[in-house]
């Protein structure tokens, strides 16, 4: 764990142009990933997570996009790489998962062809045959049962967490050093949801792969993460440890995601509880903190953002955006016995 | 696939069935001269019209006559009035006249229709696409018979590059059939040029929201490789089919203008002629001979269909 970072983003902003303004879908997200780490981004759709994740390899340089900050892989500056750098770096260095495995294959070449596919676009004189051979090695890899004969099948023709795995052993082609998983489990049944995530956590450990698991979903976060990055409306809102998000949650934010988990080692509540409102528009945010006006504990301090910053004497790595002191935090943050965002007379 | 073959051959029957039967009654019900009338000439005696018309079998009941008319289909035995030959033999005539027009002219209009809709959606909002958007619509909308006259005037008179009419046989002199096609072909083309640029176009556009797009691009193929065969692959299918149905419909009546402006001898020239005379055999084995190419370029489309989208599969369930 306390390696060098393998890769290391600062200040990443990312902003477009729209008809209605400048959006600006990232705003100042900084993090490290070590090797062999898993680091979870979690937040709600359109929290810029996975706008984060494309820019990192340069799916989002487009003509209406602005993108500033850095991103270092092994010390190499990305940002300002050229396109045909960012190309070669695609797949082999930094490899991408989607999120529903139905759509993300072609539906007209089978799955072993789009496995070569990726082989031969970095390793050109890999023979079709040879290629064929190791999608399916790949394919055994991941679990995929007959490989011999499913290398040969159309995307259709299989089920989603076999596509899934299909699509994990594509990213795993060329061995690359860092994983991207966008959203792998959520288009699928909760008992196949739980084999991918067994499936990543094996790979992130056998060969030390380092992980980025962007997700909604706490749940999958508590069962793989290292350490986890909450972001609301484009910016990072607490950073920290596994342990720390989950059982110190400094922001708000946090707790409302943990609040609206079902929980087994609790009584289970009447209702489930969910936050209330939904994320603000990106291209009218309100003044000061974002969350503002879905935060039952504002108070007169919100109309100011506060920082991303350690608030916490022992605990150096976990930084969060909240006014509020810990000790108001620690009281706040309990509702009915458990981790929960509700007004105080609610 | 023998299975699907077989069901769309006896659909072939049908519809071919019902296409004699349609022509067959909105002739009969169509206010005409009796044919025996204007067989038997000018100053014909009652006595020879009525031979005629019993030679012919025209005082026979209506169902009879159409039984006698497909029957003589089958047999290729069907005759027009004047002179007294074999349709099916003017039809086989046309044929090499008529292929070599739509097929030349398909063939150019599907490269340029693709080239063109590709070039415009790979630079989607530029000015190059806007040209082409410009161009294609100006294509789609001029008439055939405002276009070939004015390339005839230019490029024949004017310039007299090519020639203005006629058709050579290919096996005559492979020189001159290409140099009296070349207009016609485009006269042919231009509007499906512009209308499958167009279609390319937007289906790419569609195609590149697409997951697989995405995923493509985010293994490290170039934009190229992603272009030709992930956007403009995936974008074919639905092209496929709509070329399977305008290629029938052109072998089938498209080309009748275009052959009758540069006097090209073939099958859609004998249409225009038969309409023109009015004569019921001719238009009856023309009718058909459209209907089937129609038909048949059906089949052959839903089979390519199932060969490049493996989604869909032949027979049983496939409707």
């Amino acid at each position: 764990m306390s390696a060098r970072a393998l890769l290391s983003v600062r200040d990443l902003r990312v902003g477009f142009t729209t008809e209605d303004g400048l959006l600006q879908a990232v705003d100042g997200v900084s993090f490290d990933l070590r090797p062999g780490e898993v680091l979870a981004i979690v937040g709600e759709s359109g929290s810029g997570k996975s706008v984060t994740a494309q820019t990192m390899i340069g799916l989002t340089r487009a003509r209406n996009s602005r993108i500033e900050g850095s991103v270092e892989l092994a010390g190499e500056e990305l940002m300002s790489a050229g396109d045909a750098k960012m190309r070669q770096l695609r797949g082999e260095r930094i490899a991408m998962v989607f999120q529903d495995p139905m759509t993300s294959f072609n539906p007209v070449y089978r799955i072993g062809a789009q496995i070569v596919e990726a082989i031969r676009a970095h390793r050109p004189e890999t023979s079709k045959a040879e290629g064929r051979a190791r999608a399916v090695e790949l394919l055994g890899a991941v679990g995929i049962p007959d490989p011999e004969r499913r290398v040969d099948a159309y995307p259709h023709e299989f089920s989603g967490g076999m596509r899934q795995r299909a699509m994990i052993a594509m990213a795993l082609a060329l061995e690359p050093e860092v994983l991207i998983a966008d959203e792998p489990t959520t288009a699928l049944d909760v008992t196949i949801q739980a084999q991918i995530l067994r499936l990543l956590e094996q790979l992130n450990r056998e060969r030390n792969l380092a992980t980025i698991l962007i997700t909604h979903d706490l749940g999958v976060v508590a069962e793989i993460a290292d350490r986890v990055l909450v972001m609301y409306a484009g910016k990072v809102v607490e950073q920290g440890t596994l342990d720390e998000i989950f059982y110190d949650p400094q922001h708000p934010y946090t707790w409302g995601l943990l609040g609206s988990l079902t929980r087994l080692d609790q009584p289970r509540p009447k209702r489930l509880p969910q936050i209330a409102g939904s994320p603000p528009s990106l291209l009218d945010l309100p003044q000061g903190c974002p969350f503002r006006p879905r935060c039952p504990h504002e108070f007169s301090k919100c109309p100011q953002y506060p920082p991303l910053e350690a608030r916490l004497p022992d605990a150096p790595g976990h930084c969060d955006r909240c006014w509020l002191t810990p000790e108001e935090k620690g009281e706040k943050r309990v509702v009915a016995g458990r981790i929960g965002l509700e007004a105080p007379n609610a | 696939m023998a299975r699907f073959i077989v069901r769309r051959l006896v659909g072939m029957v049908a519809v071919l069935f019902a296409v004699s039967v349609i022509v067959f009654v909105v002739f009969m019900v169509l206010p005409k001269q009796n044919p025996a009338q204007s067989l038997a000439g000018k100053n014909a005696t009652p006595i020879l019209v009525e031979n005629i018309e019993e030679e012919w079998g025209f005082d026979d009941p209506l169902p009879q006559q159409y039984l006698t008319m497909m029957k003589k289909v089958f047999t290729g035995e069907l005759l027009q009035y004047e002179p007294r030959i074999p349709v099916d033999d003017r039809i086989v005539e046309g044929l090499p006249a008529t292929f070599s027009l739509t097929i030349g002219a398909a063939v150019i209009w599907l490269f340029f229709g693709l080239l063109l809709g590709y070039l415009s959606a790979v630079r989607a909002g530029g000015w190059l696409d806007r040209i082409l958007t410009g161009a294609a619509i100006a294509g789609i909308a001029i008439p055939v018979f405002l276009l070939a006259p004015v390339l005839i005037y230019l490029f024949a008179n004017q310039l007299e590059i090519f020639p203005s009419s006629q058709y050579v046989p290919l096996s005559e002199d492979p020189g001159e059939w290409l140099n009296h096609l070349i207009l016609p072909w485009v006269t042919l083309a231009v509007l499906m040029i512009g209308f499958y640029a167009r279609v390319v176009r937007s289906n790419m556009l569609d195609a590149m929201d697409e997951d697989y797009v995405r995923t493509a691009r985010a293994k490290g193929l170039s934009e190229r490789q992603v272009m030709t065969k992930h956007v403009l692959r995936n974008s074919l299918i639905p092209v496929v089919t709509l070329f399977g149905l305008d290629f029938g419909a052109t072998i089938a009546g498209t080309a009748i203008i275009t052959e009758a402006i540069y006097d090209i001898d073939g099958v859609g020239l004998y249409a225009a002629e038969a309409i023109g005379n009015f004569e019921l055999p001719p238009i009856m084995g023309v009718a058909l001979y459209g209907a089937f190419f129609v038909v048949l370029m059906n089949t052959v489309v839903d089979v390519l269909y199932a060969y490049l989208d493996p989604r869909v599969r032949l027979g049983e369930s496939a409707s």
